[in-house]
């Protein structure tokens, strides 16, 4: 294992496989916050115990566990970014923490980023909607760094966290999700305000603030104290199945009521896809998302479901500065977007 | 002063937005601003972070007190082991270390009120160093829970059996010596 095989490959191989409710759910995600007792938390900390902090929680768990450890100040700007486009990090680890590192498998189904907001944020993905799956693999890894370590918790108050947000379970599950037919009948805005006064939350796909990208939507939950983790994940399961009904329904109006239109909806973004020779990340993540539309309700057949997840990371401005082996300008950057796009799609196609 | 939003309620939640030097004030009831809230908090506007919401929040203190509006405090809360005052944990949003739930406990409460729906205590996992009698202590009370409503229906075998029950835990707990 090696820092090129992280930087280098768009599609972690955990997204090879097709999980569960796959034609709308992307992935799943748990994340757990933990502070070890005996340190400031990682705004305060100095830089000695930093290092040793980061020395006793990798080896901890690479007892158990095949991990690579990458330390941010080892990693060039451009290679960080590429680490947050595919999720594995955070922007804050890659820009703002000091002394940050993170552990990655092989797979990169786990990372676990030391000195981000908390000591330690164990995360874990899982193709599809596997949340219980994956709420267990965090948890096994939970117990094995705490094996060596010392949490801080509170009988109260349960695991402390640098933010009050994150206290208690220290619990972030979330779901990646595609809605293009919610989108184009306008139910969305309906449905959010609904999930929010559930105790959940919808974003885009990088996260807080960031755009829904592709009609890309994160959902996870917003509390994390007062209720156990299985019943958090539970909740968030429930929400997740309803809103993959009001999809699927979307999805069946709009191709019984008005199929030309949408055939040649999905048609056109796959024409630009096929033929552009200059396009911005939000169009082909508009198109991409039509094209994958098409695919699940079965217009296109010659082109593989996974070419979303993966052209739409492989599009993002840091991977193309990665391919192209040194900083793009914007307009650069479009044109390697449009053409990287057209030599997949047509290697697609002859297959 | 009247909720801006109900038009009913009093107001008793304040914030002040400042966008470009604009400044925008907000005068809202607690039912309101909690609604209102979380739309500020979910929007996508990076002039308005979690950050400065939290700010916002906290600074409030208890907003139910009686009592009248006092002069800034003399003594300064301050966390013993990292030094952070409450203040600039209301700043920044963030504590400096584990202590600090200690030290602003008084605080807190009401804080974690309204970040977390109204949950203060943890039900989740716990640690496997001090799980064992954390455990007992929580099942202890799903017992009384029971034991009341056993009790109320006059089922006095049951209760009688769930309070044996509650008995032997407690020894249990009093053997393992729990570290509180």
């Amino acid at each position: 294992m090696s820092l090129e095989k992280f930087i280098n490959q768009a599609v972690s191989s955990w997204m090879n496989n097709e999980g569960p409710q796959a034609d709308i759910v992307l992935s799943s995600r748990v994340r757990l916050a933990r502070n070890l007792e005996d340190y400031h938390f990682p705004s305060l900390l100095k830089a000695d115990q930093a290092e040793e902090m980061i020395a006793r929680i990798s080896e901890g768990v690479q007892e158990k566990y095949l991990l690579e450890l990458l330390k941010m100040e080892d990693l060039s700007s451009l290679q960080k970014r590429v680490l947050v486009e595919k999720h594995l990090i955070s922007p804050y680890l890659a820009d703002t923490s000091a002394y940050g590192a993170v552990l990655l498998s092989e797979s990169e189904d786990i990372s676990i980023m030391v000195n981000e907001e908390d000591h330690i944020r164990i995360q874990c993905l899982s193709p599809g909607l596997q949340l219980k799956e994956t709420l267990k693999k965090a948890n096994d890894l939970d117990d094995a760094i705490e094996a060596k370590v010392k949490y801080a918790f509170d009988e109260q108050r349960g695991y402390l966290t640098s933010c009050p947000t994150n206290v208690g379970t220290g619990l972030r599950a979330s779901v990646m999700i595609h809605l293009p037919g919610l989108i184009l009948t306008q139910q969305l805005n309906r449905i959010v305000p609904a999930i929010s006064q559930l105790g959940f939350v919808v974003r885009g796909i990088y996260g807080e603030g960031s755009e829904a990208l592709g009609n890309i939507f994160q959902i996870s939950n917003q509390l994390t104290l007062g209720k156990s983790e299985a019943d958090i994940v539970e909740d968030l399961i429930s929400i997740v199945h309803q809103i993959i009904a009001h999809e699927q329904s979307a999805r069946e109006a709009l191709a019984n009521t008005s199929s030309i239109r949408l055939e040649d909806k999905v048609f056109r973004s796959y024409g630009v896809l096929t033929n552009s020779r200059i396009i911005e990340t939000k169009e082909a993540a508009q198109c991409l998302s039509d094209v994958r539309l098409g695919i699940d309700i079965g217009y296109i057949d010659n082109v593989s479901r996974s070419i979303l997840n993966e052209l739409m990371i492989l599009t993002q401005p840091g991977f193309l500065q990665q391919y192209a082996g040194g900083p793009l300008r914007p307009e650069e950057r479009d044109i390697r977007r449009a053409a990287l796009i057209r030599e997949r799609l047509q290697l697609e196609e002859n297959c | 002063m009247i909720c801006q939003s109900c038009k009913e309620r009093p107001a008793s939640l304040h914030f002040t937005k400042a966008i470009n030097g604009e400044k925008t004030e907000l005068h809202l009831c607690e039912k309101c601003a909690q609604e209102k809230g979380e739309q500020y908090m979910f929007s996508e506007h990076p002039d308005f972070s979690i950050g400065n919401l939290l700010g916002g929040l906290f600074n409030l203190n208890t907003p139910f007190s009686s009592q009248p509006a006092q002069y800034p405090q003399q003594k300064v809360l301050k966390c013993d082991s990292c030094q952070t005052t409450f203040q600039q944990f209301v700043n920044r949003g963030k504590f400096g270390c584990a202590h600090c739930y200690e030290a602003f406990q008084d605080q807190l409460t009401p804080i974690l009120k309204r970040l977390q729906n109204g949950n203060t205590v943890h039900t989740g996992k716990i640690p496997a160093r001090i799980g064992g009698t954390l455990y007992l202590k929580r099942e202890i009370a799903e017992l009384r829970g029971r034991l009341q409503q056993a009790i109320a229906d006059e089922e006095f075998e049951l209760a009688a059996d769930i309070r044996d029950q509650i008995r032997s835990l407690e020894k249990k707990v009093l053997s393992e010596g729990g570290e509180s």
